[in-house]
């Protein structure tokens, strides 16, 4: 019987919207005041959804490896950091769509126990962004 | 085709425990969750249910006829109950969160005959919480 699990994480960071393709002009129409030099945070809330038939032990998978890869891969690696500064954004600007491809390609590779079926996630409590398989 | 969410809050406590494994794996397996004295949770149970809006009502199910069978079919048996002592799938299943879910789900689709079950939703806390879809 295929079940869906769904697990909530957070971690705090702050980027600066800002294309090295478009002019200085350009980059203040495009973002706005995401585009201040200086910066800006968030408190983001991620949301890991996978995925397989539910197994003796009444588990899609074991929660304690979802959650040590989580932590591993993506909370210690975001959390607390510039995103501008991370290697993941060296040549891409870190708009909440760039961050959730990168986590969903970071998970992709890094968790096997269950199918990785939706990352989504929460910049604000108001906008969201989600990528399924 | 619309699909209607209705909300139920329970109050229960369980464990996990394979009797298949020894103690030492349950203990590695499950961690706090093994202690046979059990722990609460406050589940949150999202039912979707989906279908045509009949044209006379203008509902897709009557709201109250769910109500009362999810206070029926769940609520009445689960609410305030220890699981794996008074809820009888879990004399042989383990209470998790995955298996809560199929086995309300196994409880509410027989009984909504009007609009079709589309999904469990069980949330054992804000930061977990499962999807049933029926056997896919």
């Amino acid at each position: 019987m295929k079940a869906y699990l769904n697990r909530r994480y957070r971690f705090s960071a702050s980027h600066r919207l800002h294309s090295e393709h478009m002019s200085e002009k350009e980059n203040r129409v495009t973002y706005g005041k995401c585009n201040n030099p200086h910066g800006h945070g968030h408190n983001y809330v991620l949301e890991v959804t996978v995925s397989g038939p539910v197994d003796e032990n009444g588990m899609v998978c074991n929660l304690a490896d979802l959650d040590d890869c989580v932590q591993r891969e993506v909370v210690t690696r975001f959390d607390l950091e510039n995103l501008n500064t991370r290697p993941e954004f060296a040549n891409s600007v870190p708009t909440t769509e760039n961050l959730c491809t990168v986590i969903y390609d970071i998970l992709k590779r890094s968790f096997r126990a269950a199918h990785l079926e939706k990352v989504r996630l929460e910049e604000t409590m108001m906008n969201a962004f989600e990528i399924s398989s | 085709m619309l699909y209607l969410t209705r909300k139920a809050e329970f109050a229960a406590s369980h464990y996990y425990h394979n009797p298949e494994l020894s103690p030492e794996e349950n203990q590695r397996l499950f961690g706090k969750c093994s202690n046979p004295n059990g722990h609460g949770h406050n589940y949150v149970l999202e039912v979707t249910v989906k279908g045509e809006v009949d044209p006379r009502s203008g509902f897709v199910v009557d709201l109250k006829q769910l109500k009362e069978t999810m206070n029926r079919e769940v609520l009445d048996a689960m609410d305030h109950r220890f699981l794996n002592k008074e809820v009888p799938e879990f004399a042989t299943r383990i209470p998790t969160t995955e298996n809560l879910a199929i086995a309300i789900w196994q409880r509410l689709a027989p009984k909504l005959t009007k609009a079709k079950l589309h999904r469990v939703r069980v949330y054992e806390n804000h930061d977990l919480f499962v999807d049933y879809y029926g056997e896919e």
